[in-house]
């Protein structure tokens, strides 16, 4: 554990956020854009249960902050909802990173769905409320992302650990 | 099970208590929120934080910029001959029409004269690129390639070459995003263009269909009428193609008939659009329209 393993854990992150960002607003097919995973807060579970020192609150706040500036909604709105969940993972942290995949894809699944009711919530608050079935489909398709994401991070890991 | 990093110790315990954070970043938040979504206390933080999304923006449109680059300068000769050709007899049609606008302009500025009504219809445009993210899946939003710096403002009108597009409601410094006219949050004053009858043109969240629900059972619309944009709302300056009616449907029982429109401007195929500083031609004064009764 030396300076240099925390600057490039630090690199890392940066890295697969830019990704993520990139991700959330490349142009899909209409079908897709509905159902597109909310790749950069599978991310900040993720880093807040592997690097919780390097991915904190505010970093995933501003995680959150990014993607109102990105998507053009209420500034805070998915700040406010990415804090929760991260808030959720710190605290669960000892417990989740050791479950099984299994598991701990349910976890992520409660998660997504706290965060979804929350940015739900604050649209209705808002004044634009959309009342679709079709808006829960992220969550659908990140839960199913999220073996994925872990099994890709955690072989970049070990590798260069 | 996630892979340890090489610091994975947990944050609590550490520095001051999850909840502070938690409590602090909250109230951040929702303060942000709320002067946000008041009246826009954030305009010029936006403008400068969206500076920071520039990058991500042109990363996103390399691909297709290459894509079209690509295709341009490897399109074959004939049928960029067939493309001139089309384009000339376009110019020439337009050229035509012209024509006749220009003695009808000058023929409307000579009534307005007559009438002492204020100046006529002076207007700059400017071509904006629509860039090619997603924005919000159910909501009708791009953006596009001008901004702040260019002089564009909260509230403009944009135009394409058929009708109306939609309006700008955030700004960035060289980017801004439009709200389209068929957003379920959108809505444009209209005007039949064959009687004059006003109404409201309502988006309805759906590509291509506008909504008028405040149409009563008697007014006279037909199906095919074309509806402009009124004026009324200091917005778009009147007279712009809006919509055609598509659907009139009277129920003797109901007081408004069910109206529906398709919009003029092609929103899902446009590349580009255009930006219009109207001249606002000021209502005229109370004193100034009595004055002219008396002479």
């Amino acid at each position: 554990m030396s300076v240099s393993d925390g600057r490039i854990s630090r690199l890392r992150v940066t890295v697969t956020v830019i990704i993520a960002l990139i991700f959330a607003v490349i142009p899909l097919p209409h079908w897709l854009d509905i159902a597109r995973p909310y790749l950069l807060l599978l991310l900040v579970i993720y880093w807040s249960l592997s690097a919780p020192r390097i991915a904190g609150l505010m970093f995933a706040w501003l995680c959150g902050m990014a993607i109102d500036l990105l998507k053009g909604t209420t500034l805070g709105q998915h700040a406010l909802a990415f804090l929760v969940v991260s808030v959720l993972t710190h605290k669960f942290q000892l417990r989740i990173r050791i479950f099984p995949l299994s598991q701990q894809t349910l976890t992520v699944l409660i998660l997504l769905l706290v965060y979804e009711a929350l940015v739900w919530y604050t649209d209705g608050v808002l004044g634009y409320p959309v009342t679709t079935w079709a808006r829960w489909m992220p969550v659908l398709t990140s839960t199913l992302l999220w073996p994925v994401v872990v099994g890709i991070l955690d072989t970049w890991n070990r590798r260069s650990r | 099970m996630v892979t340890l990093s090489s610091d994975s110790r947990p944050i609590i315990g550490r520095g001051p208590p999850l909840w502070a954070g938690t409590f602090f970043l909250t109230v951040v938040s929702i303060v942000v929120m709320v002067l946000d979504h008041r009246g826009g206390y954030l305009d010029t933080a936006r403008l400068w934080m969206s500076a920071a999304a520039n990058p991500i923006y042109t990363v996103v449109q390399a691909p297709y910029q290459a894509w079209t680059w690509l295709t341009d300068s490897f399109a074959d000769r004939s049928r960029l001959r067939t493309e001139n050709e089309q384009l000339g007899e376009q110019l020439r049609a337009a050229r035509t029409k012209m024509l006749r606008f220009d003695s009808l302009t000058e023929e409307n500025r000579r009534l307005r004269e007559i009438r002492e009504a204020s100046q006529g219809v002076s207007e700059r445009t400017l071509i904006a690129e629509i860039v090619n993210v997603s924005v919000q899946p159910f909501r009708h939003m791009v953006v596009i390639n001008k901004g702040a710096d260019d002089g564009v403002f909260r509230g403009q009108p944009v135009l394409d070459a058929f009708g109306v597009v939609g309006q700008v409601i955030q700004l960035g410094k060289s980017t801004a995003t439009l709200m389209l006219i068929t957003d379920a949050e959108h809505a444009v004053p209209v005007q039949v263009n064959r009687n004059g009858i006003r109404s409201i043109a309502v988006g309805t969240g759906e590509a291509a269909k506008l909504s008028l629900p405040y149409m009563t059972v008697e007014s006279d619309v037909r199906r095919g009428d074309l509806l402009v944009s009124s004026g009324l709302d200091q917005i778009f300056p009147a007279g712009y193609p809006v919509a055609t009616v598509t659907k009139v449907e009277r129920n003797a029982n109901d007081t408004f008939a069910t109206v529906e429109a398709r919009p003029l401007a092609q929103l899902d195929r446009d590349r580009e659009v255009l930006l219009l500083w109207a001249d606002k031609s000021p209502v005229p004064a109370p004193e100034a329209a009595i004055e002219a009764v008396k002479q």
